[in-house]
């Protein structure tokens, strides 16, 4: 008769066991930003779990460099997580078009979005969002504030009193001007060309006159930005042909750089490792007295693997990454990744209170080459990387390197041919 | 015995014919098959070789697979002209009986075979690195600092740098084949050598050299393979680009590129599959000149 009861007590606790384990869902998060593996981790996961019990969350990052085509081929596969963090634009357009992300139009927190905060993540007429905004970055340059005290510079504001800082530090030569390398690339365009470009083209209006075909990439607007950039190699450290972007990041934190072109993600990273203080500078314009225009590029996104075996619960996150709460939490954590949603965020950070400073004088745009123009072979972002590397090392001019580049685009842009 | 059924032979290749078929054979004829679609809005359909004359025809994309396989080609001619006679010349001292701690000196040169591409390349790029790097501050202790140059960043430097670092990495594999090869040779060949007067040099150039040179030919064959299919230690030090400007890509980052897609731009399995066929035809004529060319002709000698 125990031994019966015994038994059944087993049974009936294993069952409930095994009930309350089938409730709790998991979602798996496919990411790119594996540095905030520990604030997802700490932060933002636990936040979530509290409000929601029965969903757990596991942000499972790749490499950046790999993320694209490791997403793509899991995709293909079925294997990849519930939730996708969304590349802007082209990348992410490609998925959706494939029937790879879903539709998430209807999500009650897209209203807490503008249209250009989701434009990144629309098709081409706006009809479907296919992605909770999640931050821009905003580019500019971070200089080292004890450096610059101690040689009595004072911030740069045009292109002239820049050289003219640059050319004090350099003739001091305690530090290496500007922190910088070619070797990976991207930075050159990415913290070069498009961080300076915009005070040459107009931001918002040369980008959209590019994309229409009515202006060109041999244009001096675009062409001028390359001219800037060749004036910088005498300002960077020795070998900077093998410099990576990590010894630049390390050059500038330990205090041997004075100036470094910077994206904001930056700012969470140089927090930890300077131990001097830092401050940050809007891309100096030509005259005193330009309207300025900065880079603030709608980076990232959430949004859902349209075959996840959970869409409910994949709903119930991103309605919450939409909310304000998140945007708060995620946009303190995270310094440097502005929050894109219409409420807005109060930020402890000075370095990144600098960096959103500039939304209120400034015209914001985003990365010329990301909407529609890199949507061909050749690719017009991977042949800027390319030219902008090769204006800085003197390896191709400023003229040829802009028709280069217009050849390229106009093989198989319509607009521009 | 010419009757007898010969089932058994069916049942015993089965296994390794089905695994090799299924992990080999199959994949590489599909991807031949892809080679001749391509992929667009409404789902891929049959193009032929559209792909190869926009690969071969094309000025971008010729551009790109010419300077890829210049880049391979040298690539390989300086494992060809270095990493082999080094592995030799250290094969012939090491497999000389009053070399002390030979042992060690072999482990020592192999150990670089084992490890991963992603080491070497991180390493070499901190040993090389203007910044932090050993090279440079070595140099200086001699004072030739002027010498130093950021090698990896330098149009004209990378690939031979990178080149040279793979020659590093396996210098070991040629050494142990042709150590192998030259203690099979037997002792009565050397000492009747020696009793007609040839010792040193002379017997390592008459007896040693001609009875290892079917070793060399293997060495020459699998470095040839192996470089028309490298891509992990260009990929590690330098990323799918290959920069400087291109001057380090080959065809293995050239068919990475295309395949999988770089940052903005996306994938095309279509195109990098056209790429790979034209790899494996590459490495299939190299091979082919190498076994009726080469090696048919190559003499033999039995003991």
């Amino acid at each position: 008769m125990t031994k019966t009861r015994l038994a059944a007590l087993l049974l009936t606790s294993s069952l409930l066991g095994g009930a309350a384990s089938a409730e709790d869902v998991t979602l798996t998060i496919e990411s790119w930003r594996n540095d905030d593996l520990t604030i997802w981790q700490d932060k933002i996961i636990p936040a979530f779990e509290a409000a929601n019990p029965g969903i757990k969350v596991v942000f499972a990052p790749t490499a950046p460099a790999e993320y694209n085509a490791a997403l793509n081929s899991k995709l293909d596969a079925g294997t990849a997580g519930d939730l996708i963090t969304c590349r802007p634009f082209d990348a992410s357009l490609a998925l959706y078009d494939k029937g790879q992300l879903a539709d998430l139009s209807g999500l009650a927190s897209m209203a807490n979005f503008s249209d250009v905060a989701k434009s990144a993540w629309q098709t081409d007429d706006a009809s479907a969002t296919f992605c909770v905004p999640m931050a821009s970055v905003i580019h500019g340059f971070i200089y080292n504030k004890d450096a610059f005290d101690a040689l009595g510079i004072a911030v740069p504001t045009t292109e002239a009193e820049f050289f003219a800082a640059l050319d004090k530090i350099k003739a001091d030569g305690t530090y290496i001007p500007m922190a910088m390398g070619t070797n990976d690339q991207w930075e050159a365009a990415t913290m070069g060309y498009n961080n300076i470009g915009p005070n040459y083209w107009k931001g918002e209006e040369g980008r959209l006159a590019l994309i229409k075909g009515e202006q060109k990439l041999t244009d001096e607007a675009w062409v001028a930005p390359y001219r800037q950039l060749a004036k910088w190699k005498d300002y960077l450290g020795d070998g900077f042909e093998a410099q990576t972007y990590p010894d630049s990041q390390n050059l500038f934190t330990l205090g041997r750089a004075a100036v470094y072109p910077a994206g904001s993600w930056e700012i969470s990273g140089f927090n930890a490792q300077a131990g001097f203080k830092m401050g940050a500078f809007p891309p100096p314009v030509q005259a005193a007295g330009d309207e300025c225009y900065i880079s603030d590029h709608t980076d990232i996104a959430l949004g859902m693997n349209a075959k996840s075996a959970h869409p409910d619960e994949a709903k119930v996150f991103l309605d919450w990454v939409g909310s304000a709460e998140f945007a708060t939490l995620y946009a303190n954590a995270l310094p440097g990744f502005f929050s894109l949603n219409s409420t807005p965020v109060a930020m402890e950070d000075p370095l990144a209170q600098e960096f959103v400073s500039w939304r209120d004088k400034c015209k914001s745009t985003i990365r010329s080459t990301y909407q529609i123009l890199s949507r061909g072979t050749p690719n017009l972002e991977t042949e800027t990387w390319n030219a902008s590397v090769n204006a800085i090392k003197g390896t191709e001019t400023p003229e040829d390197a802009g028709k280069r580049l217009q050849e390229g685009l106009a093989s198989w842009y319509d607009p521009q041919k | 015995m010419a009757g007898r059924p010969r089932s058994h032979i069916v049942v015993f290749l089965a296994p390794a014919v089905i695994v090799y078929t299924a992990v080999m054979i199959w994949p590489l004829f599909n991807t031949l098959r892809l080679a001749l679609y391509v992929g667009g809005p409404e789902g891929r359909h049959f193009a032929g070789l559209e792909n190869f004359r926009t690969l071969f025809g094309d000025p971008r994309w010729s551009a790109s697979f010419w300077n890829a396989l210049g880049n391979n080609v040298w690539f390989f001619i300086i494992h060809m002209i270095v990493q082999n006679p080094i592995g030799i010349a250290l094969a012939a001292i090491l497999s000389h009986p009053r070399l002390r701690f030979s042992a060690f000196y072999r482990s020592a040169i192999f150990i670089p075979t084992i490890l991963s591409f992603v080491i070497v390349g991180f390493a070499w790029k901190l040993i090389l690195s203007p910044i932090w790097g050993i090279a440079p501050s070595m140099l200086d202790a001699l004072g030739l600092k002027a010498l130093f140059a950021p090698w990896l960043g330098k149009e004209d430097y990378a690939l031979t740098t990178l080149a040279l670092i793979s020659v590093w990495q396996f210098v070991g594999i040629p050494m142990m084949l042709i150590y192998a090869a030259l203690l099979s040779i037997p002792e009565e060949v050397l000492e009747a050598g020696e009793i007609d007067g040839l010792t040193g040099w002379a017997a390592f150039w008459k007896i040693k050299l001609p009875l290892i040179l079917p070793s060399i030919g293997i060495i020459s064959i699998l470095t040839f393979v192996g470089n028309f299919n490298a891509f992990d230690l260009i990929y590690a030090a330098q990323g799918a680009l290959a920069g400087p400007n291109f001057s380090t890509d080959i065809l293995g980052t050239f068919l990475y590129r295309t395949f999988f897609g770089f940052q903005l731009q996306l994938g095309d399995p279509h195109m990098g599959s056209a790429i790979a066929t034209a790899m494996f035809a590459i490495i299939l004529t190299g091979v082919c000149i190498y076994l009726w060319g080469i090696q048919t002709r190559m003499r033999r000698y039995q003991f």
